[in-house]
């Protein structure tokens, strides 16, 4: 009996997972499989799911109207160069906080997290006018400024728990070896904290490659990367679906291949220090 | 060398003081143990001698240079920690290797001195494996060799053993000695087991509460405890404490006689009491003794047949009644 109840269990919670899973994909999956459709079928009512005149016409259109890979390398070089400024930062604060708390360090953690509750669009106007007087607007500089300063939180604050697993005494033992601070982070704690480093690396190249709202308004063509590529097919002089789909596809592809292939590392950094 | 002096050092963590003003001084070559019960402020201690933790006030001199400001690495001293600290992405010849290797000797030196100590410790055949491929006791021995081979003026032992069961705590713990032998450099040592203090210590530093309650060799605490402390915490069953009238008749407050100091006989003595709990070891046994005066303790060599609800009759060796006044000193 036992054995059978948790077997119908295990089957409700699988059919249940798998729904969620669905859900959350659908969307995804319908945009690829609209990237595929003519216009007319893309509008058609009832939709058709598979079977439909499969044509890459799209690509080839959106390829010639707009460079993408021009969009591309400013995607890869937002999303890297803010990932890496904002680590060479984060790892000497994430290491003070953790190994040299001073009764304000939870209070600061807390008010770092604090600045990512507060609407983005709040600050706009003040950055803008920063951005302009500086010549920042439309360059891949600010944005990978404002790119690392956004996430700079996030990746002090995985730092900060992962660094927070590494027992002090290891760290004693450097400095009784001779270590100055800089070869004992070198040395000891970054190789220590591969592991985490690496997810939280993963986690914010995803965050600044898939930043909408700072990339569309501090953009115009030069620095505008793939987000900026796709809105720039959600045009008000007509409805194009399957141009739409197609750039998104071609959009979200990279990181999706990128997510696919670090997944495991991603969990674990998501996950890490929950269950030891 | 290795003579380190502290000149009434103190130790505050916010507005708690744990170590009131403190004198000591460690000569070099010594073998000394800092003993007492959890808290007493002998890691907090070691660690200040390290450099780990600053002084509040007062002065640390090492071979009559000062060191209070000296940052860890300056100091000369290595030290083992009680959770070995090895690093976990080094091989055990990177592991030894690192304090050299930060003092920037050149490749062959590092090298050579590496293949010495792992030879001298039985490291050899790890000497690519990682930590955690390790048992317990190579850790410790990987732990030492990183600590041998910088040749520091003094080794600091934090509780280095006991994270070892039983059997190898023994084997390192003559281990350790043998290496004090061997290099006769100064080795200062923390522990709360007082087995360990007793049998490595040249000279025995017992704590309470940051306060030095005694400085002596061994044999001399055991023999000669300055306090009721001492005399409560060095040697093992503890010592038994008689207050009152028969202690008044030695001219005490309290008197104190250990275990193996009372003659057990089934026939007559000077106190009698029932007995409760018995331990019989075959080389020896111990007897928990229902007495006037409390529960005493008691060892006799070899068995001695005495079972629950048994009587016996114990008689004090006078010769080794401790005597303390009523502040709790001994009375000389």
């Amino acid at each position: 009996m036992a054995r059978a109840s948790s077997t119908s269990r295990k089957l409700t919670v699988t059919v249940f997972a798998w729904l969620v899973g669905l859900t959350l994909f659908f969307p995804v999956l319908w945009t690829v499989l609209t990237s595929f459709k003519t216009e007319a079928e893309a509008i058609a009512d009832p939709p058709s799911l598979l079977f439909f005149n499969w044509t890459l016409e799209n690509y080839v259109v959106v390829q010639e109207r707009s460079n993408y890979f021009r969009y591309f390398w400013n995607s890869v070089l937002i999303s890297v160069g803010s990932t890496v400024i904002g680590l060479i930062i984060a790892v000497p604060a994430a290491w003070a906080m953790a190994f040299v708390p001073s009764p304000r360090t939870r209070g600061i953690l807390m008010w770092m997290l604090s600045t990512k509750m507060l609407p983005p669009v709040g600050v706009l106007i003040p950055i803008y006018l920063i951005f302009r007087d500086m010549n920042l607007l439309d360059t891949r500089t600010g944005l990978i400024i404002v790119m690392m300063l956004i996430n700079l939180p996030i990746i002090v604050w995985m730092l900060y728990t992962y660094f927070k697993e590494i027992p002090g005494e290891i760290l004693e033992a450097a400095r009784m070896d001779g270590a100055q601070l800089r070869n004992e982070i070198i040395h000891v704690l970054t190789p220590m904290a591969i592991p985490g480093i690496a997810s939280t690396m993963l986690l914010n190249v995803i965050l600044a490659w898939n930043e909408a709202f700072w990339t569309l308004n501090l953009t115009a063509a030069k620095a505008a990367p793939l987000t900026a590529f796709i809105a720039s097919y959600s045009s008000p002089e007509g409805l194009f679906y399957a141009k739409l789909s197609a750039a998104s596809t071609m959009a979200i592809a990279p990181i999706l291949i990128l997510g696919w292939f670090s997944q495991k590392q991603l969990v674990r950094g998501l996950t890490f220090g929950a269950v030891k | 060398m290795g003579r380190i002096t502290l000149d009434q050092i103190t130790k505050s963590f916010g507005e708690a003081q744990v170590i009131p003003p403190l004198d000591l001084t460690i000569e070099d070559g010594e073998f000394v143990v800092f003993v007492g019960p959890s808290g007493c402020g002998k890691s907090t201690l070691l660690r200040l001698i390290a450099g780990l933790e600053d002084v509040t006030s007062g002065e640390i001199r090492i071979d009559g240079k000062p060191a209070t400001d000296l940052p860890p690495a300056k100091r000369g001293l290595a030290m083992v920690f009680q959770s070995y600290a090895l690093y976990p992405h080094m091989s055990v010849r990177k592991n030894i290797a690192f304090p050299l290797k930060m003092a920037k000797l050149p490749q062959e030196e590092i090298n050579r001195k590496v293949e010495n100590a792992a030879q001298v410790l039985n490291l050899s055949p790890y000497i690519d494996k990682r930590p955690g491929q390790l048992s317990g006791g190579q850790r410790q021995r990987v732990a030492i060799g990183r600590a041998i081979v910088r040749e520091p003026a003094a080794f600091l032992f934090d509780e280095p053993l006991s994270n070892l069961d039983a059997a190898l705590r023994v084997n390192m713990r003559a281990e350790i000695s043998e290496l004090h032998q061997q290099l006769s450099t100064t080795m200062i040592y923390v522990t709360h087991d007082q087995v360990e203090a007793m049998t490595m210590a040249d000279k025995i530093v017992v704590l309470q509460a940051g306060v030095i309650e005694q400085v002596g060799s061994p044999l001399d605490l055991y023999n000669h405890p300055r306090n009721l402390f001492v005399a409560g915490f060095i040697g093992s069953p503890k010592m038994n404490f008689i207050t009152g009238p028969e202690a008044a008749k030695h001219g005490a407050h309290t008197i104190g006689i250990r275990p193996e100091h009372l003659r057990t006989s089934k026939e007559s003595g000077e106190w009698t009491g029932r007995v409760g709990l018995g331990e019989h070891l075959g080389s020896d046994t111990f007897l928990r003794v229902e007495t006037e005066f409390g529960e005493m303790t008691v060892r006799t060599i070899g068995d001695f047949d005495a079972r629950h609800g048994d009587t016996v009759y114990l008689t004090p060796d006078p010769a080794r009644i401790h005597r303390f006044d009523e502040s709790g000193l001994s009375i000389r």
